[in-house]
């Protein structure tokens, strides 16, 4: 399908889809803490403040409410912002523009005015960093009506679906994690999009359905291949999108499988994963032949020991041995 | 200055407009049939009129819950926001918003929401556009003494200063943030100068006094213009009814927060009082003049509101539109 494809790895595949949406759209600018800094943002900057100048890159005090506001009423009047957390602990402060702006919006106005803004937010895990720079927060902004919330897991995804939430007239959080960034891939060089909304089978099996996005799509992938070592094929979704749920694909695989294990690198109560077990248990219960499993962070504070961490954060092991229990 | 006689008689008729479209929805709201959550503006409507006559149609204004004023100065639509708090389909937000979401984009009205001092980033980033985009406009943020008691306001003042941008901050000072007066939610019940330490041009000027608030405006409307960046202005006000609905918090009341001398002393300052009085004394308008001017408002006004009453409400089967454009 493109010709012009070469191996990008996913700080550049973001880099590439900013620089291409500016190009391309006078409206489109980036604002956040650390987009001057490297020590923040990586490599997904470079280059950007150099060719678009300061007033469309814009580093910013350290003011998240404030920021992610202007970066919401830019978008209300006219702009298409997106706005950087690199760490996405410090988008806490900036709950009031996302959620009680910029998701209401265009419903508490009648459909009158919307928000095409990108909330750009890094989930920066591990390293013993602990508690308040360790979260991964997606499940809470899926919650809300008015968001759409996406997560990629590849240098590919990473661009065509920045390039789809840019391009999208209603708010967008692009929820990231900082393991993904030294993943390489083949990424065309033109800009492409990958719809919202529509997730993607990695691998087709009919032992098992596996469902993951994020980060922990790879370490599922990881689990997929061991296991087909082992003469087993496990059906493997990463959602790309996790609201809207692309419930179809979800749904279409378990019937075939009967089985459905989730993973999230989230906490597990209240977690995307129990959206899905709910939503697989309402509409395909008669399908079911086994438990619904899901591997998730357990229900307390990211620790800093690496001790602690090696236990806390969930691998291809923990997966293998869940997917074992049901099949 | 001087000013045409036209240009005064509309101010007056504007301040009417805004008295007694507020004061009309009195009677629904003890009858209810408005439901919704209703912040009167009355008493403070020489701020609106004031600043709205300061700034063109293509400027952006952000309000907060007590906007109906702000809504109508800056020239939006009277039978739309009736209708809108009667929560009718044909409402300026399609029955979605209420008295607190209010909107005409046309008018640059982009946005009025309840959560204090909500809106002062987005006024912000409206004036961020318009400097990225090199428009000739200005963002006015309206919002009350009890948002000086979030921290977005001064995230926002720094950020603004910072980089120059066109944003008049309006802080209309009533005395009262929801049933606090200002002396239980501050040390100093001066505000202006909280904006001084950012380097931000600030001025404090009587709010009910519509000459004084507009020639203010019109100051700050040229300083942004000139791209010098944003102006603080603390108007001093007082709201007639109290936080929400016709209520007037007087004490001894069960929302016994005003001292009925307060009160009384306030509304001997009516900005209507006030200026009425400045085109009579002055021989710019007759008594009758002003009478037919109330007379036409008051027709406009009944329309508005019959309009609204017969006005239908949105379809149950439409409750999940507009979730998403």
């Amino acid at each position: 399908m493109y010709s012009n494809s070469r191996k990008l790895n996913f700080g550049l595949a973001i880099n590439e889809a900013i620089r291409q949406m500016m190009e391309a759209d006078d409206t489109v600018f980036l604002m956040g803490q650390g987009v001057k800094s490297p020590w923040y943002v990586g490599n997904t900057c470079n280059g950007l403040i150099q060719q678009f100048g300061e007033e469309r890159v814009i580093d910013t005090p350290v003011s998240e409410n404030a920021i992610t506001g202007a970066a919401v009423g830019a978008s209300i009047a006219g702009m298409k912002a997106i706005v950087v957390h690199p760490r996405v602990d410090f988008v806490l402060y900036a709950f009031d523009p996302i959620i009680n702006q910029a998701a209401n919006w265009h419903y508490m106005n009648g459909g009158k005015s919307s928000v095409p803004v990108v909330f750009w937010l890094i989930v920066n895990r591990g390293g013993e960093q602990a508690a308040q720079h360790s979260q991964a927060l997606h499940s809470m902004f899926a919650h809300v009506p008015g968001l759409k919330v996406v997560a990629p897991s590849t240098p590919y995804d990473a661009k065509g679906l920045l390039v789809s939430s840019i391009m999208d007239e209603n708010p967008v959080v692009f929820i990231d994690d900082r393991w993904l960034y030294n993943s390489q891939d083949e990424v065309p060089q033109e800009m492409y999009q990958i719809p919202i909304g529509k997730g993607i089978i990695r691998n087709e099996g009919t032992a098992l359905t596996l469902v993951s996005f994020s980060y922990m799509a790879i370490e599922s992938q990881k689990a997929v291949d061991d296991l087909k070592q082992q003469g087993i094929d496990v059906e493997f979704i990463d959602l790309r999108t996790i609201k809207p749920l692309d419930t179809e694909l979800i749904f279409n695989s378990v019937k075939k499988t009967g089985k459905l294990v989730i993973a999230d690198g989230s906490w597990k109560t209240g977690s995307v994963a129990g959206e899905i077990s709910a939503l697989v248990a309402e509409h395909c219960f008669q399908y079911l032949k086994a438990p619904i499993k899901r591997v998730c962070l357990p229900d307390v504070p990211a620790p800093a020991s690496s001790s602690l961490e090696s236990v806390y954060y969930k691998t291809k092991d923990d997966i293998i041995k869940t997917i074992k229990e049901i099949l | 200055m001087t000013y045409s006689k036209d240009f005064l008689e509309n101010l007056y008729r504007m301040m009417l407009r805004i008295r007694i479209c507020e004061e009309s929805l009195v009677d629904p709201i003890l009858k209810r049939e408005i439901h919704c959550p209703v912040h009167l503006y009355s008493g403070q409507e020489a701020v609106a009129t004031g600043v709205g006559a300061a700034l063109e149609q293509k400027d952006y204004i952000f309000g907060n819950h007590r906007s109906h004023g702000h809504y109508l100065a800056k020239g939006g639509d009277m039978p739309a926001m009736i209708a809108e708090i009667y929560g009718k389909e044909n409402g300026c937000s399609r029955g979605r918003g209420g008295s607190m979401h209010l909107i005409s984009p046309e008018n640059g009205v982009l946005g009025i929401v309840p959560i204090v001092s909500g809106t002062i980033s987005l006024a912000l980033g409206a004036a961020l556009s318009i400097k990225i985009k090199k428009e000739d406009k200005v963002t006015v943020s309206f919002f009350g003494d009890g948002a000086t008691g979030e921290g977005v306001l001064y995230e926002s003042l720094n950020f603004a200063a910072l980089k120059k941008l066109p944003i008049i901050f309006a802080c209309e000072n009533n005395l009262y943030s929801t049933h606090l007066p200002i002396n239980e939610i501050r040390t100093n019940r001066t505000i202006f100068n909280i904006a001084n330490p950012f380097e931000i041009e600030t001025y404090r000027v009587d709010g009910n006094d519509v000459l004084k608030v507009y020639e203010t405006a019109k100051k700050a409307v040229e300083h942004c213009r000139n791209g010098m960046g944003p102006v603080f202005i603390e108007f001093l006000t007082y709201r007639f009814r109290g936080h929400v609905g016709p209520d007037d918090n007087v004490q001894g009341s069960h929302t016994d927060i005003r001292p009925k001398d307060e009160i009384e002393s306030w509304l001997k300052r009516d900005p209507l009082i006030l200026f009425k009085s400045y085109l009579m004394e002055n021989n710019i308008s007759t008594e009758d003049k002003l009478t037919l001017i109330e007379q036409s408002v008051e027709t406009e006004v009944n329309a508005a509101n019959d309009f609204a009453r017969n006005s239908p409400k949105p379809l149950k089967e439409d409750l999940c539109e507009y979730v998403f454009k």
